[in-house]
């Protein structure tokens, strides 16, 4: 730790370079950059750092994690908890390419985060070296922006570039490839400034008031205006500032997969979510609206259904941050750019103050439908088998909605973010546009880690968690408190679900076997027990949730339960299937 | 997971233009080893077949001007616009139709000295396709031309029959009517508020058909 004394006290006072390694610049600037907890796994071409690190151990944390796709899983988990950019190591060739999953699912679902990886010496590069792969090249597509460091006096104002890149506009993920002989080189460090401003990056386009203008006379002639939401609110932390809007104007607001939490659950105006398992009004009435205000969300296909039948009525006002969403998948009648930080509360200002009780109303009555049809059974079952709506309902009960939720993938995804209930914002974290299997448990850690103060309960499935299991050893040596709650249907259920709906019930392969879960967390000195009967399980909940540490509680719940209602892949959201 | 059928949708875009045609994008970036690559795969990703690539310095210093040519949708090559201006190291793109700029390829034709020489025919033929010697050797001689792509393949055809051997053509290369060049634009990206003037609008003059409540 002398060495960081020695760059502060000579910043600030002598103001002369100091001879650092291309290493030690690089942990320099994640502390710069406010970086306390970093994911990774070391291996040869990434040593510099991890030697370098062995000295940073009082102001940087290190967690090992047990596969580089937790690592990144982590940080992604640990961003969307703390609104920080996460952070993390990995070495060359496949501690590389083990990136890659979660690059793209940071990429698809706006996350940032900076990796770090390893390289073989720059003289190296191209001789099919040992551990050498173009990770340039393969993450391309899957990050907001890479680069290559093949000398140390790049590092600094390259890693202020990449967490400039990662954290403004529309975030992403930014991986820095660092050759080993970069990372060795000695070279004179003149202190760390943050970048501000690159000239060909523009993080949101300027606001133009004739459209915010334009939208509002939308809004107050509008009879039926509905409003859909997404991650946009939380990413440009304007929940504030969004709930001022929808109450000003008394609109109806549901929210994607990816939006929830962005209000809480039981906020009168919020009518549900969207999409392919969503709630049965918000789909529906999609096509009654006249005004569609859509905020910070992009019209992914599981949320517009078919996109020739989707709310061909409506005039449609989209506020964004990346000018490449706006009219991507549906044409807008008003494109709104900008911060919807900024762009909100100008239109909060210009709208008049309303209430559409009938068109609300409406809403009400197809919760009231899909109540009966739907919810009643699978929150109340009369069924001997569990269902995994009344293990989420007991949570909520226990919780009182102030955990983070975080789930992986699959029909306990649906379940969870249909029927949990949510206070406060960034309490949802899922796996939302890559669908990333495998997602959950590491996201877990990665989450606890970023809000420490908080309960963080994961929900996961029998398949999904097998994919990354082995990160019950980072829970382990680290003592990170996270409940798992597996809802086991011994299948692959949402496939199992459409093989049954659309396929004829040819089960291809869905039949997943499980080890003893309890025993395999047992292994890891993690509690835990399995529930079969309806009777015990709101203690177990009830146990698990007081536990001290981790704990894993396995439920057992229906074979072949099927998530509903349903938009059929090809169907418009008004063909929404309710059994 | 299943095969659907979403995309069967048409949309219209302003000028109303829905049938392929080829579009010239022209890209603005900055020099940066890879960005070749993040620009092609914008394409690739998509299944589009890029036409012509080209590739060099523009007037402005430090700034690298990519010439595209594919033939697509107006709708398509919009998307695809800003798709590219999302990298974080492109400046600017824009797509032009045909009509909206000044373009030219250059060709270069390799052909035996000794029939040209006999051939006075041929002469006559280069002279009216605009070409001009290059290198003339005793084996063969080189001709060169410029023009748009029937201008080229029109030598080609003529030549064939006097054992043309070997063929090569320059991409595409344009100049945007309208344009005033870069370096203003460059200055306003150095602000560090960029201005008004950079997000450019369709709608802007289009409200009258926008507002039709």
């Amino acid at each position: 730790m002398e060495t960081l004394e020695i760059i502060k006290d000579q910043k600030t006072e002598i103001k002369e370079p100091v001879s650092i390694s291309g290493s030690q610049a690089v942990l320099e600037a994640f502390i710069a950059e406010g970086v306390h907890t970093i994911f990774g796994y070391p291996g040869g071409a990434i040593m510099p750092i991890y030697d370098a690190l062995y000295d940073y151990n009082d102001k940087l944390e290190h967690i090992l994690v047990r596969h580089e796709q937790g690592a990144i899983h982590a940080a992604q988990g640990f961003a969307r908890s703390s609104g920080k950019v996460g952070a993390v190591f990995a070495t060359s060739g496949p501690g590389a390419t083990n990136l890659v999953t979660g690059l793209a699912d940071a990429m698809i679902d706006s996350t940032p985060v900076v990796c770090v990886t390893g390289q073989v010496f720059a003289h190296l590069l191209g001789t099919d070296a040992f551990q050498e792969i173009d990770v340039i090249n393969i993450t391309a597509p899957v990050t907001k922006w890479n680069y290559q460091v093949t000398d140390a006096t790049e590092i600094p104002h390259i890693l202020a570039k990449a967490f400039y890149i990662a954290r403004t506009g529309r975030p992403g993920p930014v991986l820095i490839d660092i050759t080993k002989n970069a990372q060795i080189q000695k070279f004179d460090y003149e202190g760390y400034t943050k970048c501000e401003h690159i000239r060909s990056y523009r993080p949101k386009p300027i606001v133009r008031k004739e459209y915010v203008e334009d939208a509002a006379k939308l809004i107050n002639e509008a009879k039926k205006p509905f409003v859909i939401f997404g991650q946009g609110i939380i990413l440009g932390k304007a929940e504030k500032e969004f709930k001022a809007f929808i109450e000003k104007g008394g609109f109806p607001a549901a929210w994607t997969v990816l939006g929830l939490s962005a209000i809480p659950t039981d906020h009168p105006l919020n009518v549900g979510m969207l999409g392919m398992h969503g709630n049965y009004g918000p789909n529906v009435l999609t096509n009654e609206c006249d005004v569609l205000i859509a905020i910070g969300m992009r019209f992914d296909d599981r949320v517009t259904g078919r996109l020739d039948k989707y709310a061909k009525q409506a005039k449609v006002i989209h506020l964004d941050i990346d000018p490449a969403e706006v009219d991507k998948n549906v044409k807008s009648t008003v494109p709104v750019w900008g911060d919807c930080k900024e762009t909100l509360p100008m239109l909060t200002k210009l709208i008049d103050k309303k209430e559409h009780t009938e068109w609300l109303n409406k809403f009400h009555e197809f919760t009231q439908k899909e109540i009966d049809i739907v919810i009643n059974d699978e929150l109340n079952p009369k069924t001997e088998v569990m269902t995994m709506g009344e293990v989420i309902k007991s949570l909520n009960e226990l919780t009182n909605g102030d955990a983070i939720i975080v789930t992986d993938v699959g029909q306990h995804q649906m379940v969870a973010c249909r029927y949990a209930k949510f206070n406060q914002s960034k309490s949802n974290i899922t796996s939302g546009g890559l669908g990333t299997m495998g997602f959950g448990l590491p996201a877990a850690i990665g989450a606890k880690l970023g809000a420490p103060e908080r309960t963080i309960v994961e929900i996961v499935g029998d398949g999904g968690f097998q994919m990354t299991i082995q990160e019950l050893g980072t829970i382990m040596q680290y003592k990170v408190d996270v409940k798992i709650i597996i809802l086991n249907n011994q299948f692959l259920g949402m496939v199992r679900q459409w093989q049954q709906l659309f396929n004829d019930k040819r089960y291809s392969f869905v039949d997943i076997q499980s080890p003893d879960f309890v025993q395999v967390a047992k292994g890891y000195g993690i509690a835990g027990q399995t529930v079969k009967d309806r009777k015990d399980l709101r203690s177990a909940l009830q146990e698990m949730l007081e536990h001290k540490g981790s704990y894993l509680l396995e439920v057992m719940v229906g074979k072949e339960n099927n998530v509903f209602p349903m938009v059929p892949q090809g169907c418009s959201v008004s063909e929404i299937r309710l059994q | 997971m299943s095969n659907s059928k979403q995309s069967d949708t048409v949309i219209h875009t302003p000028s109303g233009i829905v049938g392929k045609q080829d579009f010239t994008i022209t890209v603005y970036t900055e020099n940066q080893v890879g960005l070749l690559n993040r620009i092609a795969i914008i394409f690739s990703r998509r299944k589009i077949n890029i036409e012509s690539l080209n590739v060099s310095p523009s007037e402005a210093e430090g700034i690298h001007r990519f010439t595209i040519v594919i033939s697509e949708t107006e709708d398509v090559v919009r998307k695809l616009c800003l798709q590219i201006e999302k990298q974080v190291e492109v400046l600017k793109a824009y797509y032009n139709t045909n009509e909206e700029i000044i373009w030219q390829e250059m060709a270069l034709y390799k052909v035996p000295t000794d029939i040209i020489a006999e051939k006075a025919k041929v002469e006559r033929l280069l002279h009216q396709h605009g070409a001009r010697a290059v290198v003339i050797r005793k084996d063969y001689t080189i001709f060169e031309t410029t023009g748009h792509r029937e201008e080229t393949e029109g030598l080609i055809k003529a030549l064939e029959p006097y054992g043309l051997i070997e063929f090569v053509r320059s991409a595409r290369v344009a100049i945007i009517k309208a344009s005033k060049g870069f370096h203003e634009k460059l200055k306003e990206f150095e602000q560090t508020e960029p201005g008004e003037e950079l997000v450019e609008n369709e709608f802007l003059d289009k409200q009258d058909e926008v507002f039709t409540m």
